[in-house]
């Protein structure tokens, strides 16, 4: 192991945590400089030997699309879940769907998943021992649960996938 | 603050406080735990982001100071926020709480609770 990468282990993390060190200070003197700096390298030190490998972003520009897509998908799902919990309680017909996932690993499954909850009227509950299905909870289903299956394949996973490369 | 400065400041906490208060009526009237779980992680979502937004404006505003820390809550909220209702839903799961009458697909808590893929749908 080369010195470099035994200061910094990991570097991205490293920047991330300075960063977050100097916003909440919410200031850039040079004294919080340096005290982010000694987080930034001992926290990865300290941390590196619990990493475990995650699959890389292939595509990090395809990242603000998504995001954006998904805050707009955040506004919409906060109107309809509005609109229906001041409407009449009898309309809501809850429900199970389980989603076959294409997707195996951990972190496009965590992006997925959370995408999944913050969005129209789902909240994932489950996952499937060997990462094949998504059990989500819907608010209010539709007659056919294949809508719901292909709103999160077609909308979301598949732009995931798109996003991590796999 | 000019009259625009605060009327950006004072929609914000509106918009902000109608959601939030729309989360909390539905934690109260929805009828089963599941479908309460949706009211909270979403409502509040926007609902504390635009109050956040609201206090960021108001600082930008009065002290002419970014500050930053906001976005900051307003991420962190956002990480956490689909986590804690994933195990919420997951530990409802396993203690079996009880849903109300026509919940769709039902047999999917079964399997569920073992983490296994779902059986074929067996018409009875």
């Amino acid at each position: 192991m080369s010195m470099a990468s035994r200061i910094f282990p990991m570097p991205l993390h490293s920047v991330m945590l300075l960063i977050v060190w100097l916003m909440l200070n919410n200031s850039f003197s040079l004294g919080h400089i340096i005290l982010g700096s000694v987080v930034g390298i001992v926290i990865p030190i300290v941390c590196a030997p619990l990493r475990i490998p995650q699959p890389v972003i292939k595509r990090p520009l395809k990242l603000i699309p998504y995001t954006l897509m998904v805050i707009k998908d955040v506004l919409v799902a906060n109107l309809e879940v509005a609109l229906l919990v001041i409407g009449p309680m009898n309309r809501i017909k809850p429900g199970f769907v389980a989603v076959p996932l294409d997707l195996d690993e951990h972190l496009p499954i965590t992006v997925l998943t959370s995408t999944v909850t913050m969005t129209p009227g789902t909240v994932s509950a489950e996952l499937s021992e060997d990462k094949s299905y998504l059990y989500v909870h819907v608010l209010n289903m539709p007659d056919d649960e294949n809508e719901i299956i292909d709103l999160i394949k077609g909308r979301y996973e598949a732009r995931v996938k798109e996003i991590f490369g796999c | 603050m000019s009259f625009i400065q605060e009327l950006v400041v004072t929609i914000l906490l509106v918009i902000g406080g109608i959601f939030v208060l729309v989360g909390s009526i539905g934690l109260m009237r929805l009828r089963d735990f599941y479908a309460r779980l949706h009211a909270p992680t979403k409502a509040t979502t926007v609902g504390l982001g635009s109050l956040l937004f609201a206090s960021m404006f108001y600082q930008l505003f009065t002290q002419g100071k970014f500050s930053i820390s906001e976005l900051l809550i307003t991420l962190f909220l956002v990480i956490t926020a689909p986590v804690v209702a994933h195990m919420l839903a997951k530990v409802a799961m396993h203690y079996q709480v009880s849903t109300i009458k026509g919940t769709k697909n039902l047999h999917h808590v079964k399997t569920a609770r073992d983490q296994q893929p779902p059986k074929k749908e067996t018409r009875s």
